[in-house]
């Protein structure tokens, strides 16, 4: 089977970007929606079809593999630009671009009337045009190209709205945090290629497996490095506290960027280059106390955020804590799984956010907002689908059965593995909490005196969108989320209710769907024990039941917490656990001091050095002659006769003597 | 006929020409430098029609007319220039009106007299 035209999938959002950008100040709104929406569009259907012909004829080894040219040829160091298609990377596109699609033609009403409609959009297809060249990237080397293309958008689209410094702050914040890991990341890069002669993705696998010995020092080297870029793209700790400030930018951006794909971009990273890890135990056994730290400090941090953004940015990092949960285990195929379900809740709850925002006049705070349900109850029933799916409880099934197969995982993984899976449910009750307490303050009780909004960040939109945002301000019933905003939702919750059917845990019945697709890529792994169906069946009730539980606490809390900020709204006034996880546990004081503050001392010290004295002397010098010449401009008229005199008696002077 | 010697004629026309540079750079009325720079041309058309009858050429007659024809131009120009500098300025003291200080404070004054007025 040969599909020579993959290239069309991610070259087509990259079209579209270009279009974009030289041309769409010009293009009328229609055409840049168009544009903007028809190239992940197209692109979706181009991945729709090589992933249908990747499953009717399965190809020898279960990957394609298309050279399209060879990129850099010195020595023996030669890496190519070729797509692949294998198993999981087949997974990503479909939900890269049909995320993607959905979200691009929900902005189409979101953004309406934005100033930079056509930016916006050109920063999208980039970004997609990106994550798709990251995912079937055959080639370390090009995964890196397209790894950095995802972080450049993330930082274009977080300042979206850049005429807030705010916002330019939340930017530069999440760069250059996640730049920590890129570093790690092609430093990794760096040792594989010295070490193995290649980046070739296949390549270094086999490699690996022949040259390093399991467990030995390069090969912990080689994996602890990608996982350091793994942590910084995905948001984990210590790497995570630029995921909460990427709020500022739009909600689809959230959606997409900082929910959907391309924080889980270091999941993807390390089940590519899984065989490293598999000869690093030490590694996995990190990446899974990382992932289990991060489920539960982001999820604690949830718990006590007043932004309503900001709950589901820490709810993500917590979710992304499950897969790398997951990854540590070698439940790889049950990491990516959790990675699909994750995508369909968690933009679906960041769209419906959105629209929510939109309802509010571009109020975050949910002490604000209130009663929602029964002015936007199109945008409640599906927040709520994808609430349900977040906490893995009925109807919905997309995250109880990715949740569960992790969790049974986690179980079965020797010794160790029952500590981090009483921590697991533990990180279920809270996710349970903190999403009730959401829902509670936000769409439940009466509608609350919505006070002007006071977010800086909007101060630009004064006069925008109009229309649409007095019709969701007057509540019209039905009708708030506009036909182009539900349909993704629509969509999306249906994806919700019936996502987990694509790989049922064997309680119910069972349909391996997705880990078996994916054991061509992704090796089953090594159960330690496979524990019996009874067992495995009571693990499940147990979460549930905690899951349950977790609706009537966030209840209580959310009354609480309602009482106590009417009491007073101001931040200091409040508990001081509540501030502590407000704050996010105080990651951001803890590397302003151990960091910021001592890197600012350092400058400041060394400001005056030899180099700045060298430049400052140029500086001087110039300065020096500017005012000697100055004085031959001094607007009298026989001064510059006597200069022309002179001159020409030196000419001539010149030409005599010498 | 006797001729002058070749090195009187550039003698006398380095002679006019450097008057004419010391005028140039000494006097301040406009009119004056001027005339100087008159005289400096002057100075070069002489050396023309001394080096033509030297080497026995009609070329350095040639130059001479065009020399007096650009000279005659540059007289008109300039005068009208300095008429018009002069019924502005009630003045045409080079220095004076090269400074900018100098300038706008005339300006200023010439202002304040349009005020009372």
């Amino acid at each position: 089977m040969i599909m020579s035209w993959m290239w069309l999938i991610p070259a087509l959002p990259l079209l579209g970007f270009i279009v974009l950008a030289t041309l769409g100040r010009r293009m009328h709104s229609a055409g840049v929606a168009a544009v903007g929406t028809g190239s992940v569009g197209l692109s979706m259907i181009a991945s729709a079809a090589a992933v249908w012909l990747f499953w009717v004829s399965a190809p020898p080894g279960g990957s394609v593999t298309v050279t399209l040219w060879q990129w850099v040829s010195a020595g023996s160091f030669s890496p190519s630009v070729s797509l692949t298609l294998d198993a999981l990377s087949a997974v990503m596109i479909m939900v890269v671009t049909g995320i993607g699609f959905l979200i691009h033609l929900y902005s189409v009403r979101f953004m309406g009337g934005e100033e930079g409609y056509s930016r916006f959009f050109a920063y999208m297809n980039l970004f997609v045009g990106s994550m798709l060249l990251l995912v079937l990237a055959g080639n370390l080397l090009l995964l890196y190209l397209g790894w950095e293309g995802v972080g450049l958008c993330s930082y274009l689209l977080i300042g979206f709205w850049y005429a807030d410094p705010e916002n330019g702050r939340s930017a530069r914040k999440a760069f250059i945090v996640t730049r920590v890991g890129d570093v790690a990341l092609v430093v990794g890069l760096f040792l594989i290629a010295t070490n193995l002669g290649t980046l070739d993705i296949a390549t270094v696998a086999s490699r690996a497996v022949s040259t390093w010995a399991p467990g030995s020092a390069i090969a912990v080297a080689a994996a602890a490095l990608i996982l350091g870029g793994a942590v910084g793209k995905s948001a984990q700790l210590p790497l995570h506290t630029w995921l909460p400030d990427a709020m500022a930018g739009p909600s689809p951006v959230s959606a997409l960027i900082h929910a959907a794909t391309m924080v889980t971009a270091g999941v993807y990273l390390i089940a590519r280059t899984h065989v490293i890890f598999t000869l690093a135990p030490d590694v996995m056994m990190v990446t899974a106390i990382i992932g289990i730290a991060g489920v539960l400090v982001a999820g604690f941090s949830a718990l006590a955020q007043t932004n309503i953004k900001r709950v589901l940015a820490y709810s993500t990092m917590s979710q992304l804590g499950y897969m790398f949960l997951a990854l540590g285990v070698g439940a790889w195929s049950g990491a990516i799984f959790h990675l699909v379900t994750h995508a369909f809740f968690k933009s679906l709850l960041f769209l419906a956010a959105g629209v929510v925002i939109l309802a509010m006049n571009h109020e975050h705070d949910i002490f604000a907002m209130g009663g929602l349900a029964r002015k936007t109850p199109y945008t409640f029933w599906t927040f709520l689908l994808g609430a349900l799916a977040l906490t893995a409880l009925p109807p919905t099934t997309a995250g109880f059965a990715s949740k569960e197969l992790i969790l049974s995982r986690v179980w079965e993984s020797g010794s160790g593995g029952r500590i981090l899976w009483v921590l697991g449910i533990l990180g279920v009750f809270v996710t349970s909490v903190y999403t009730f307490r959401l829902i509670f303050t936000v769409f439940g009780g009466k509608p609350r005196e919505a006070s002007p909004s006071n977010h800086p960040a909007q101060g630009h939109d004064e006069a925008h969108r109009g229309a649409l945002k007095e019709g969701l301000a007057a509540g019209r019933d039905g009708r708030q989320a506009g036909v182009i905003m539900g349909v993704p939702l629509l969509i999306l919750a249906v994806l919700c209710v019936v996502g987990g059917f694509l790989d049922l845990p064997r309680t119910l019945g069972g349909s391996p769907f997705i880990t078996r697709f994916l054991e061509t890529a992704l090796p089953a792994g090594n159960h330690a024990t496979e524990m019996p169906l009874s067992t495995d069946s009571i693990l499940q009730i147990i979460s549930e039941a905690v899951s349950l539980l977790g609706i009537p606490v966030g209840w209580l809390v959310s009354r609480r917490a309602v009482r106590i900020v009417t009491q007073t709204r101001a931040p200091e006034a409040r508990p001081g656990f509540v501030r502590f996880f407000s704050g996010g546990m105080g990651f951001d004081w803890l590397y302003d001091r151990v960091i910021v503050r001592p890197f600012l001392w350092l400058w400041n010290v060394n400001k005056r050095d030899v180099a700045d004295r060298i430049s400052d002397g140029a500086g001087g010098l110039n300065m020096l002659f500017s005012r000697a010449l100055r004085f031959t401009q001094n607007g009298r008229v026989r001064w510059y006769a006597a200069g022309v005199a002179a001159g020409a008696a030196l000419v001539i002077a010149a030409a005599v003597l010498l | 006929m006797a001729s002058v010697p070749f090195e009187y004629g550039l003698a006398v026309a380095a002679a006019l020409f450097l008057l004419g540079l010391v005028g140039v750079l000494v006097r301040r009325n406009l009119l004056f430098i001027l005339l100087c720079v008159e005289i400096m041309l002057n100075a070069a058309g002489l050396a023309f029609i001394v080096a033509g009858s030297r080497w026995g050429q009609a070329d350095g007659q040639v130059m001479f007319i065009f020399l007096l024809s650009m000279a005659a131009a540059e007289v008109a120009v300039g005068l009208a220039l300095i008429l018009l500098l002069y019924s502005r300025h009630k003045d045409l003291d080079s220095d004076a009106l090269g400074v900018g200080s100098v300038q706008d404070e005339d300006e200023r004054q010439r202002l304040a007299r349009r005020g009372d007025a």
